[in-house]
């Protein structure tokens, strides 16, 4: 390496720094991502002298970023606002895969009796990078709701996850120690596979912020380990950041749901079942519901209103709606605020963002702690498509699957309008006590269309 | 144990602090862009990719690097877009509408 392309990869490595530091401040973030993208840009073309391309490396090169870039712009572009968490997902996989497959490549360049210092860091990197990959795309899947957000669970789950666990281990050492048998990384990549996706699968889809987070640090680190194969000092420096940083932000966001990482992680064993129970004894109970009419004269006489959003409201598109009805509600001198749970949506200030779009006043979004006292000042808390993050069970019921995340204290308000599509339980999967509340007026349908007949009830009222 | 080895466990290991301490404070807001910014940040995994591919000579190191050059370019392209998007709406935001709740009290 010559020191002019050591100084760039340095320089690139002081932009990743000052990039991430900048994007943990409100006021920097946007250019916090231009500086990392800088950075990015700079470690690229240093790489590009140090090769000797051939013919068919410059054409494959030529395809791979054609295609990658024109997959990345339009993923990243076209997807909606309410899908940018499973986006994030798929990005994180796709670069897992790419590490993995890096590390393939190095180790059988080494051929069949490669030195340990170099053979290690490409087999953590191909199973690191599996599971990485395996597991995003089950969170993806699990996001994009093509797999159910209830954690999946069976009999041994735990033993048959150690087993995998343990088997990844033997296949590693007997690669490292008996490397002479052509391609047995292949068994290895299918075990880690497998491995992601059963990891996975019994996580919640509500936890799968975390689980993300998590994958993006793997990733991380799998990138270093390839650096470490490859000599290379931009991947080691990059991704050990990445890996850090990422593993920092996951215990950062299981915090912020006043949860255990390792309670986030393993938390459905066993515990589906007592929830599960708990949902079966609430299906007979009865709920209230009214219609728009009453419901729009309940607000127009109200002094105080709190706008609980949450997904239902992103998936219907309702943000502007939610705007209109707080416009009407304004102009009849009710006080209005939006009460923001940090995971509303589905990954933490995934609600700014959208309530943002609709031009929202920034003042009136107020985040959990600054409103939570204000619920039994409310005349009406009105819950627009939310359920996990005003669900008393998290505080009452110690077998819940979301038993000590901390909710907004909605059940305190003089009446709690609950609007819901059905009585289908959130996406954690169990039941909520504050549908049967004796406060409480079910308003079924889809949030957006429910939203503008309050709009209308309201301006009758 | 050689030199080059003992230089990069030397950066490993300051990298881990680095990172530990650079996103020490962060508001949960930001959780979300700064998850997604660092997922843009490894996806310096092309530099590896370009770096098998560049020499690539048998089908399998071909198709191994035309695949890893493919997904890694996503993953950085995708990862820096994805996270402007969000961050956009952090800074568009429109100064306070001219409503005045206090004087249309009745």
């Amino acid at each position: 390496m010559t020191i002019a392309i050591a100084l760039a990869y340095l320089v690139a490595a002081v932009l990743f720094i000052l990039g991430l530091k900048q994007l943990s401040s409100p006021k920097g973030a946007r250019n916090g991502n231009f500086t990392a993208a800088l950075g990015m840009v700079i470690a690229l073309g240093a790489t590009i002298p140090l090769l000797h391309f051939s013919r068919t490396g410059i054409t494959i090169i030529a395809i791979g970023v054609v295609i990658g870039t024109v997959v990345g712009v339009f993923g990243a572009r076209m997807v909606r606002m309410t899908a940018i968490p499973q986006m994030v997902a798929l990005f994180n996989g796709v670069g897992g895969g790419a590490a993995a497959l890096v590390a393939v490549a190095e180790l059988l360049r080494f051929g069949n009796h490669p030195a340990f210092n170099e053979a290690f860091p490409s087999v953590f990197s191909i199973v690191i990078g599996s599971v990485s990959f395996a597991g995003s795309m089950v969170a993806f899947a699990k996001l994009q709701a093509l797999l159910t957000g209830t954690p999946i669970t069976y009999p041994g789950q735990q033993v048959v996850n150690g087993l995998l666990a343990a088997a990844i281990v033997g296949f590693a050492i007997a690669v490292l120690a008996v490397a002479s048998i052509p391609f047995s990384f292949i068994a290895l990549m299918v075990l880690a596979l497998i491995l992601g996706v059963a990891f996975v699968l019994p996580i919640g889809g509500a936890d799968m912020p975390v689980v993300i987070s998590l994958l993006n640090a793997c990733t991380g680190l799998a990138v270093a380990a390839s650096g470490f194969t490859l000599n290379n000092f931009a991947l080691i420096v990059a991704g050990t950041l990445v890996g850090a940083s990422g593993s920092l932000l996951t215990k950062l966001m299981s915090d912020a749901m006043g949860r255990s990482l390792g309670n986030v992680l393993f938390g459905a064993f066993g515990q589906v079942q007592k929830a599960a129970t708990a949902a079966a004894g609430g299906q007979a109970r009865s709920v209230r519901s009214a219609s728009a009419e009453d419901l729009g004269t309940l607000l127009a006489y109200s002094q105080r209103v709190i706008i609980v959003p949450g997904y239902g409201l992103a998936v219907a598109q309702a943000q502007h709606a939610a705007r209109e009805l707080a416009d009407v509600l304004e102009k009849r001198g009710v006080d209005v605020e939006y009460a923001i749970h940090p995971v509303a949506g589905r990954m933490p200030g995934h609600m700014n963002v959208l309530l943002a779009e609709a031009n929202v006043p920034y003042e009136q979004l107020k985040e959990m702690d600054q409103v939570n006292d204000d619920f039994k000042n409310a005349d009406v808390a009105l819950i627009v498509g939310a359920n996990d993050v005003v669900n008393p069970a998290a505080r009452s019921t110690p077998g819940s699957p979301i038993y000590g995340m901390p909710i907004l204290n909605a059940d305190q308000a003089k009446n709690v309008i609950f609007m819901k599509r059905s009585m289908r339980p959130g996406f954690a999967g169990i039941d909520n006590e504050l549908m049967y509340g004796p406060n409480t007026v079910m308003f079924f349908g889809d949030a957006k269309d429910s939203l503008t007949k309050l709009v209308a009830a309201v301006k009758a009222a | 144990m050689n030199n080059e080895l003992l230089n990069e466990l030397t950066f490993f290991v300051l990298a881990i602090f680095v990172g530990f301490e650079v996103i020490s404070k962060v508001p949960t807001i930001l959780h979300t862009p700064l998850m997604s910014g660092t997922n843009a940040i490894h996806g310096i995994i092309l530099v590896g990719a370009i770096v098998i591919a560049a020499g690539a000579q048998t089908p399998v190191e071909i198709a191994l690097g035309v695949v890893a050059v493919t997904l890694a370019t996503t993953n950085v392209v995708g990862g820096f877009v994805v996270t402007d998007r969000m961050l956009e709406m952090f800074k568009g935001r429109q100064p306070a509408r001219p409503s005045t709740p206090q004087e249309t009290k009745k």
